[in-house]
């Protein structure tokens, strides 16, 4: 029984993968492209910053980076705990 | 411990992919790169320095506690600076064209850069290089504890 389950969700997530492979736009050609084009225009005089990137990741999307950085805590955590016994 | 040729091209290589990794951080709002990317390159130079000198030599040199110490004082810088702006809006960028730290205002257009721009991105750049570079270094460390301690049993 468990290995049906198995096979039926290793079929579903394979589906979506594939279908969202299909489906994949060509690189260099968004479907949306008017927030690129704002922070492109805007990010240098807005952020004072030459580097578009850097300005997205830790200004306009400000909370991803600190969600980003609880995440790596989050994992500096769980190897110690993993570890734990053997440093005792 | 590794073999000599090892260890020696560890003692050649060991301070430029330091240099570099404060290099990406110190310069992550002029060139690619930022504070997740030049931790990264630290701690692979921490991972270099464990590899070939062995966890017995390495444990005397960096010490685990130091550098959770380090961490927490990263995290807490990133969302400390991300609070200065809070009369705004939190994560505001307060610094940026003020005249004062990091605030020249930048040239719109193509041009060089100037390391004395962008505001408070710079300081945030730093906090997470921080941030990364310790959890990174202390993750590498305990594991090869780890792995030392299971080889013994």
């Amino acid at each position: 029984m468990k290995k049906y389950i198995a096979l039926v969700a290793l079929l579903v997530v394979s589906g979506f993968f594939l279908l969202s492979a299909i489906e994949m736009h060509s690189f260099g050609s968004p479907a949306e492209e008017d927030m690129d084009r704002y922070f492109i225009e805007n990010a240098q005089e807005e952020a004072s910053t030459n580097n578009v990137v850097t300005s997205i990741v830790f200004d306009y999307r400000g909370f991803d980076t600190l969600g980003e950085a609880t995440v790596l805590f989050t994992a500096v955590v769980g190897v110690s705990l993993l570890f734990r016994r053997l440093i005792k | 411990m590794m073999s000599k040729i090892v260890r020696t091209i560890t003692n050649i290589l060991y301070s430029s992919i330091m240099i570099f990794g404060f290099y990406v951080i110190m310069h992550g709002h002029l060139t690619p790169g930022g504070g997740f990317q030049g931790g990264a390159v630290v701690a692979s130079g921490i991972a270099l320095v464990l590899i070939a000198y062995g966890y017995d030599t390495v444990k005397s040199w960096i010490k685990k506690s130091n550098l959770s110490i380090l961490e927490s004082i990263g995290g807490l810088a990133f969302i400390g600076v991300a609070f200065l702006g809070i009369g705004t809006t939190f994560f505001y960028n307060f610094l940026a064209n003020s005249g004062t730290l990091f605030g020249n205002p930048t040239v719109i257009g193509i041009n060089p850069g100037d390391l004395n721009t962008a505001g408070a991105l710079p300081l945030m750049s730093w906090a997470v290089g921080l941030k990364v570079l310790a959890g990174l270094g202390s993750i590498v460390l305990l594991m090869a504890y780890g792995i030392k301690k299971g080889d013994g049993k």
